[in-house]
């Protein structure tokens, strides 16, 4: 019987022939990513009592949540990292100007590989799958037992298979697509299910745009999501729970928009009446990279910022934010009013700059909108495209780009 | 960490669908460098107001709240961030068990490491539980992880899933080096019968 790529992996990783979904298999990791929390899983690490991790060249730690410091417990955190990676010798550390958000520093610097099982302490860890791997988040404690052994139990997920047919419509993006599949399908709607994504939409995106997808398939409970490679895929006869069929151009009339306070309380752009923005925020491990850059710039260009908006741009990660630098993106968007973060998490976890008051709105690029998850419980967060988040600027409301372009 | 034994209690009901870890404990919370004093933070945003004072119409400032050891939630619980600090912050609260129709993943395994019990109800018992509750806030239920089984009012028992491994490690009152370490006299036993140590850090 065929297999899916989340099955295949598995069984390979375990040392078995094959597998299937409800399976526990225990498969050896090949990478074990953290960011901030590695403090957590160094206490826990330190608890079990071994003297070294089982292999400091599959461990990746990357500063990103909270950088550069922006309090003396966070620089305590910092600091215990910076000596726990000297004292075991992990040689992929990404401290503060080296790296930039963990799941683009991971991507960009090679550390993914199709076929590989990822973990990560962070629940986008989802977006390795972009690169054919089986990529999921964990917990702190998990991980612990992972720098201790390499080796981790999986329950093998049954598969749902996305084919999106079509073209996108102008200004339509891979943002647009996932918070539409997101709509439908509900926050529970992939609870410990791998999610497939393929057909001939899928196919025509970028690397950067993959990403997009794999990234907020956590949004509806995927462990782990994928977007073909040409390394390794399904088996043509794989079986998988569901088959769902979209055809972009069809069902994608206007941007999506998720409303306050749920990723999947998704609308089409229309069904908003006008709602003033304080804040935009274009950014994130969901759309901080210099494909959403550029498209911003795009809008942005020779224009200004709306008075009662303010604009947050955070690059993903110091390569982008030089690559952007030389391409004018960062100097178009500073001419517009933009204020450029440093590369990292920024305010979308709502501890680092750009925290939102109570009352304020805020239209962001990143993936979740939660009570009180970018600063104020009382503030609101609207999820969107990159392209809509610099309508919004420009428009001071959350706009569709037609309003603005030209 | 504590056997897990047979106990009843009063049950908190949060009917909100899809409580996310922020609600549980905002982010800003996990600066902290240690792991204890979560419990003031559980549900801090829904539980205090702007100055910091408890909101009677929250259900954890509420007499019944207190002592409970039982969080009757709504669907999907625990979904969005990795933080192991959500069911820190639930068991430093005094929870032991949360049911649900159905959890988050990550969640649902931090929750296992730090004997914190997610216990999934059919769609129905689920609904009967948040109307028994609603009729008498002191009705209280036995959560028996032995015989893994709810014990509801009246008697009636109803059956709830979960692995055999995880199971035990609660009801010794382990985590899974806990479990290992249970093994201590065969391991060493096992190792001092071994003629040739094996160089772990070759291959």
């Amino acid at each position: 019987m065929g297999m899916t790529l989340a099955e295949k992996i598995l069984a390979r990783a375990s040392g078995r022939s094959a597998a299937a979904p409800d399976e526990v298999v225990v498969a050896s990791i090949d990478l074990a990513m953290s960011h901030e929390n590695a403090d957590l899983v160094r206490k826990s690490f330190k608890e079990i009592g071994v003297a070294r991790v089982w292999d400091p060249e599959k461990i990746v730690i990357i500063l990103d949540h909270r950088v550069p410091a922006e309090s003396e417990k966070t620089a305590t955190t910092h600091k215990a990292i910076r000596e726990f990676v000297r004292e075991q010798g992990i040689r992929h550390f990404y401290d503060v100007g080296r790296g930039g958000i963990c799941h683009q520093v991971l991507a960009e610097n090679g550390h993914v590989k199709p076929g590989m099982v990822v973990v990560g302490t962070d629940s986008h860890t989802t977006t390795h799958g972009a690169f054919g791997a089986f990529a999921a988040g964990i917990g702190a404690t998990e991980m612990a037992g992972v720098w201790t052994e390499g080796r981790l139990w999986f329950k093998v997920p049954s598969t749902i298979r996305i084919l999106v047919s079509g073209e996108f419509p102008p200004w339509l993006s891979a943002k647009d697509l996932i918070l539409y599949i997101i709509g439908q399908l509900g926050a529970d709607g992939a609870d410990y299910r791998a999610v497939e994504f393929d057909g001939p939409a899928i196919r025509n995106l970028t690397v950067a745009s993959r990403m997009v997808l794999a990234n907020l398939s956590m949004e509806m409970g995927a462990k782990a999501a994928f977007t073909p490679v040409e390394e390794i895929g399904p088996d043509a006869d794989a079986r998988y729970e569901r088959v769902m069929e979209i055809d972009a151009a069809a069902v994608l009339g206007e941007p999506q928009i998720a409303c306050p306070h749920a990723v999947d309380n998704v609308k089409p752009l229309s069904a908003l009446r006008e709602v003033p923005v304080d804040q935009a925020v274009l950014g994130s491990c969901t759309n901080g990279r210099l494909e959403d850059l550029e498209i911003a710039a795009r809008l942005l260009a020779g224009k200004r910022v709306h008075e009662r908006t303010r604009l947050i741009v955070i690059p993903a990660s110091q390569r982008i934010y030089l690559e952007a630098m030389k391409l004018g993106y960062i100097q178009t968007l500073v001419e517009a009013g933009a204020m450029i973060n440093p590369p990292g998490c920024g305010p979308c976890v709502g501890v680092h700059q750009g925290i939102l008051a109570a009352g304020e709105v805020c239209i962001s690029s990143t993936n979740r909108n939660f009570i009180g998850r970018m600063g104020s419980k009382d503030s609101e967060v609207y999820l969107a495209s990159p392209a809509v988040v610099a309508a919004s600027a420009l428009a001071g409301h959350i706009a569709h780009p037609e309003e603005v372009e030209a | 960490m504590k056997p897990f034994t047979r106990f009843a209690s009063r049950v908190v009901a949060l009917p909100n669908r899809n409580v996310d870890t922020d609600q549980i404990i905002p982010a800003r919370f996990l600066k902290t460098t240690t792991k204890e004093g979560l419990d003031r933070q559980l549900f801090h945003d829904w539980r205090y107001d702007a100055e910091g004072h408890p909101r009677p119409d929250f259900v954890l400032n509420q007499p019944r709240a207190r002592g409970a050891q039982i969080l009757l939630a709504g669907d999907n619980f625990g979904c969005g961030s990795s933080r192991e600090h959500a069911p820190w912050a639930l068991t430093q609260f005094g929870f032991r068990a949360v049911i649900s129709t159905s959890f988050a993943d990550i969640f649902r395994q931090n929750s296992l490491k730090n004997s914190l019990l997610p216990v999934i109800v059919p769609a129905d018992v689920h609904q009967e539980l948040f109307a028994l509750v609603e009729r008498d806030p002191e009705m209280t239920l036995a959560v028996d992880l032995a015989g893994q089984k709810l014990e509801m009012p009246g008697g009636r028992a109803v059956e709830f899933p979960i692995d055999p491994f995880s199971r035990q490690c609660l009801l010794d009152g382990v985590d899974e080096l806990g479990y290992i370490l249970q093994h201590l006299p065969a391991i060493e036993e096992f190792e001092a019968g071994r003629a040739v140590p094996i160089n772990t850090l070759a291959g």
